[in-house]
């Protein structure tokens, strides 16, 4: 846990930044069983996503228990500087959460 | 070393409860920014119209070929499907992904914010075969285009 859970990339090209990131996290659906105890594993996912530059949202996701374990998001907005930091933050729905930031290259 | 793990333990939990505090606050300062609570209701539908419905208020797509789906034809790990969004339609506010034949069919929605630009990725789990669906809102409207996937190792339940 002590681990960083997000990595970013964010890399600005002719006004267009692309941000990719990966987050390491279970996302268990709460379907799945236990093969050894027959019990269901609780779920446990990302539900938000948010991803913020310069004091403004340019993107928040919404995620379910369907989105791969380990999760990856990648999107673009128009604007962002190089230099400039982004932050890509989520929280699960445990009420865990992480941030992590980087510059745009 | 003991003392110095809980100190690490200590700020994270601090850390987090700050954030999520923060979080509280921005939303009650600013209600009409993106703050908008997850949708429960739409990611427990187990209907695509319902789904729709919970998550962005609407149903009955008109279908859109200025949507785009990338997702491969024959996933081989049905655990990771890679999939890609990208519309054409000017002014879009939010998409929904969804894959119709899972138990909850609404994997994804991504609201855009300043600048946003419909083009979004990522990496969805998918219990058989069936379509990808792309549902993107602008202007109030419902668009949506869809893919099949075939799927040789299902996702879920593993």
């Amino acid at each position: 846990m002590a681990k960083k859970s997000i990595k970013i990339r964010a890399k600005n090209k002719k006004g267009v930044t692309t941000v990719k990131a990966l987050m390491n996290h279970p996302m268990e659906t709460g379907l799945r069983k236990n093969k050894k105890t027959g019990k269901k594993i609780p779920p446990h996912f990302i539900q938000e996503v948010t991803s913020t530059t310069g004091g403004k949202t340019v993107l928040s996701a919404n995620w379910s228990g369907g989105v791969s374990k380990n999760p990856y998001i990648a999107f673009k907005f128009s604007g962002g500087n190089k230099g400039d930091e982004i932050t890509v933050s989520w929280t699960d729905n445990k009420g865990g959460s992480d941030s992590a930031t980087a510059k745009i290259k | 070393m003991n003392t110095n793990m809980k100190r690490r333990v200590f700020l994270k939990g601090s850390l987090a409860a700050g954030t999520v505090g923060v979080a509280v606050g921005a939303g009650m300062l600013a209600p009409q920014a993106v703050m908008a609570a997850w949708p429960k209701a739409g990611f427990e539908a187990k209907t695509i119209d319902d789904a729709l419905k919970g998550a962005l208020g609407a149903s009955g797509p008109d279908h859109s070929d200025a949507i785009k789906i990338k997702a491969p034809d024959i996933a081989e790990n049905g655990a990771v499907v890679p999939v890609t969004i990208k519309s054409s339609i000017a002014g879009v506010e939010s998409i929904a992904l969804i894959a119709a034949a899972n138990a909850s069919p609404l994997v994804a929605t991504f609201i855009m914010g300043d600048g946003g630009i419909a083009d979004v990725s990522t990496r969805i789990k998918m219990g058989k075969t069936g379509d990808v669906l792309a549902v993107v809102k602008a202007g109030g409207k419902l668009y949506a285009n869809k893919k099949s996937v075939k799927v040789t190792i299902g996702g879920c339940g593993g």
